[in-house]
């Protein structure tokens, strides 16, 4: 299908929205009607067509928004892209898969032509034509990291592989749900992870690091997690809790529904080539509340989830203050039926909401 | 599914080198490019052996950047199971093998300011790939590469013509020896040394290394361990709920793929960790052999690599 790119904003005037279509194929995060964390990792090799598992990068009607509001975080603060010294390599390997994924996945968007080390890429959505030399930065108007995540939806985490641990060496990060790169550059897997409740003591950290160290190339694999964000905004950095932090306050009943959005991080593992390093792709899909409640399983689900999440959890995702307004909005959604294993909404068998659901 | 993913290749090209070693080149049968890799990285290559399908690793030796075809070098073991036998004898030019993608377990460290290498015998193999790596991003190296003989040298001619200032060859049987002590010292701060060869010369390096003060993470080392024959033994899988047992000339890990137990493996040396099985019983004595496990793991009795490790005695029931 032609994709039709949104005209909208992740700031000021929000105009951020999604299509029916978008709704439709939104990854909602829970297969079941609790949740807990878990070594939830499966191996990315496409998924339904549509889905947003379907391709190695998905590409979506947010595109060029997103990719306008990565310039203009950058504009302001270079240090959201960072490349340790030696992981221009890996940086080189990022560029390559990005590009030959997107070029063969979609056709209609991307191109690339390879003659020797000469390569030509187009980037028909972003009016890009660039000739370039692979592994010669002085032909890139930025190192090959930052060149092709301007192009790239989504965060992108370059982790070095090295004495049995992961490092996160480089990275682009914009997107991102409370932390901060420049905070985390140089440290090891289990040093950025310190600050997430539970997980560590349940072991859950040690597993899939060794998972992790043994992802190989050819085998890329996924997982999703999860926050929630009030105002569609990319941006939640820490950096920037000053500006966005406070719109928590903003919420009332009756604007609830259209203010707070579920944050699904789609987020995938691939081995790099030449360099052995592993890139990390964050990619966040943001759907208000009341985008969701279209589909009445996630109601029913959303609102059992929510209420059963232990304190730590939402706590630590930062909405234990509007847990209880949440909870009000969503049980109007929940009817106590039963909901159907899996992901995915089931709109077309799962029994639409009685009206006599208590309002 | 375990393991690496899969390609199918045709053997291209089989050069003797000498006495004991023999190199392979390997082209995708369906005419495609071979993914790129790192210097340092394996093939695990898959040899139908009669009714026995044998997995072996081997470190590619050609150059990472080409995507035509990989090479490997397969030195001649006339005790072993028979893995580097059906090379050496079976394989013709035009075959058709399976091969699996690389993996790694070797990398460079790229932050390194010089890398220095120390080869024994067939471990030359990866660094010939991690040398052509480096010269294509003017990486600082060096090699000390022990030989039995001038005869046995594999790729002493083509490194010493190419890289005479960096190469550096010791033959056994002319008594020259790696002055390792004094080449240590002399190296600048940044330096990474990485071995790979024969079990006593990696032990040597990594004890000589840390006794000098060198941080661990400096210090690389790769050594594959072919699974070894030994005495037949039984083994009671609790999760397949099968009871199997395992020939003299087959892993434990062999033995189940035989009876269709889909066990985990990457690199089935030792090396990787990924066939780790938990033991729920045993009453005997396990013959570990493996590199990944701790010390107090192989005491425990709680836990084997079914790869390369085995097992004597009466009971052995594993969470498998
Ligand atoms: C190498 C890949 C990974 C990177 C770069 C990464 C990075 C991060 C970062 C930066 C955070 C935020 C920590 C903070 O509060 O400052 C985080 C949170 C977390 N990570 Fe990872 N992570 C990776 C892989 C994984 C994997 C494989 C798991 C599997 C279980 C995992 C589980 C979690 C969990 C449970 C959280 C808390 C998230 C929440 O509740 O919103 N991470 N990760
Ligand atoms: S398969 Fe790698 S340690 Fe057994």
């Amino acid at each position: 299908m032609t994709i039709q790119f949104n005209d909208e904003t992740f700031r000021d005037d929000y105009s951020f929205h999604n299509s029916a279509w978008a709704i439709k194929r939104f990854p909602f995060p829970f297969h079941e009607d609790s949740y807990m964390y878990s070594v939830n990792m499966e191996q990315h090799r496409g998924g339904p067509a549509g889905s947003i598992y379907e391709k190695r990068f998905d590409v979506d009607e947010h595109y060029l928004s997103e990719m306008r509001d990565r310039a203009m975080v950058l504009a302001d603060d270079p240090l959201r892209c960072q490349s340790l010294p030696h992981m221009t390599l890996a940086g080189w390997d990022l560029l390559e898969l990005i590009m030959v994924s997107k070029s063969e996945d979609y056709p209609e968007l991307f191109e690339l032509h390879r003659d020797g080390n000469t390569w030509r890429w187009v980037n028909k959505p972003m009016g890009i034509d660039d000739t370039f030399t692979f592994l010669d930065e002085a032909t890139l108007p930025y190192g090959p990291l930052e060149y092709i995540t301007r192009q790239a939806q989504g965060d992108w985490c370059v982790l070095d592989q090295r004495d049995d641990n992961l490092w996160m060496d480089a990275g682009m990060v914009t997107t991102q749900a409370d932390w901060s790169l420049d905070f985390d550059i140089g440290m090891n897997f289990f040093e950025w992870h310190a600050p997430v409740p539970l997980a560590h003591e349940k072991g859950i950290f040690v597993r899939a690091l060794k998972f992790l160290l043994n992802i190989q190339q050819g085998s890329p694999a996924r997982r999703l997690n999860w926050t929630m964000t009030v105002t569609p905004l990319l941006d939640t950095s820490p950096e920037n809790y000053h500006k966005w932090g406070i719109q928590k306050t903003t919420l009332t009943p009756e604007n609830i529904g259209q203010k707070q959005h579920l944050r699904v991080e789609l987020q995938t593992f691939f081995r790099l080539p030449r360099s052995n390093a592993l890139v990390f792709p964050i990619r966040a899909y943001l759907c208000s509340f009341q985008d969701l409640m279209t589909m009445p399983k996630w109601g029913r689900r959303l609102h059992r989830v929510i209420r059963d999440l232990p304190e730590e959890l939402a706590t630590y995702k930062g909405f234990i203050a509007n847990r209880p307004m949440m909870l009000d909005y969503l049980s109007k959604f929940d009817d106590g039926l039963p909901t159907s294993d899996g992901i995915w909404p089931e709109f077309e068998s799962e029994p639409p909401l009685k009206p006599s659901a208590d309002s | 599914m375990s393991g690496a993913q899969k390609i199918a290749v045709t053997v291209t090209e089989i050069v003797p080198l000498n006495e004991l070693v023999t190199r392979f080149k390997f082209e995708p049968t369906d005419g495609s490019l071979l993914p790129t890799f790192s210097g340092g990285a394996h093939t695990v290559v898959e040899m139908k052996d009669g009714a026995i399908t044998r997995l072996n690793p081997y470190s590619l030796m050609s150059d990472p950047m080409d995507q035509t075809a990989y090479t490997i070098s397969v030195r001649r073991d006339d005790v072993g199971r028979g893995g580097s036998l059906f090379m050496h004898k079976r394989v013709k030019v035009g075959d058709q093998m399976t091969i699996s993608y690389p993996v790694n377990l070797f990398s460079l460290d790229l932050r390194a300011k010089k890398h220095l290498f120390l080869a024994g015998g067939i471990g030359i193999t990866p660094f010939m790939a991690q040398i052509k790596q480096l010269e294509r991003t003017n990486g600082r190296w060096e090699l000390h590469y022990a030989t039995r003989s001038v005869a046995l040298g594999s790729y002493v001619d083509e490194l010493t013509t190419k890289h005479p200032n960096e190469t550096h060859i010791y033959y056994d049987d002319q008594e020259q020896r790696i002055d390792l002590k004094n080449l240590l010292d002399g190296q600048p701060l940044g330096t990474h040394v990485y071995v790979c060869g024969p079990k006593g010369m990696i032990d040597w390096v990594r004890k000589t290394a840390t006794d000098e003060g060198w941080p661990r993470e400096a210090i690389h080392y790769e050594e594959f361990l072919a699974p070894k024959s030994g005495k037949p033994f039984e083994v009671k899988l609790a999760i397949s709920n099968k009871v199997i047992q395992v020939g003299e000339d087959e892993s434990l890990l062999e033995a189940m793929e035989r009876e269709g137990v889909d066990a985990p493996y990457l690199c089935r040396g030792g090396a990787c960790g990924q066939c780790e099985t938990d033991v729920i019983d045993y009453s005997g004595t396990f013959i570990h052999r493996d590199h990944w496990l701790e010390d107090a793991d192989h005491k425990s009795g709680k836990k084997i690599m079914p790869c390369v490790s085995r097992f004597e005695g009466k009971t052995l029931v594993l969470d498998r």
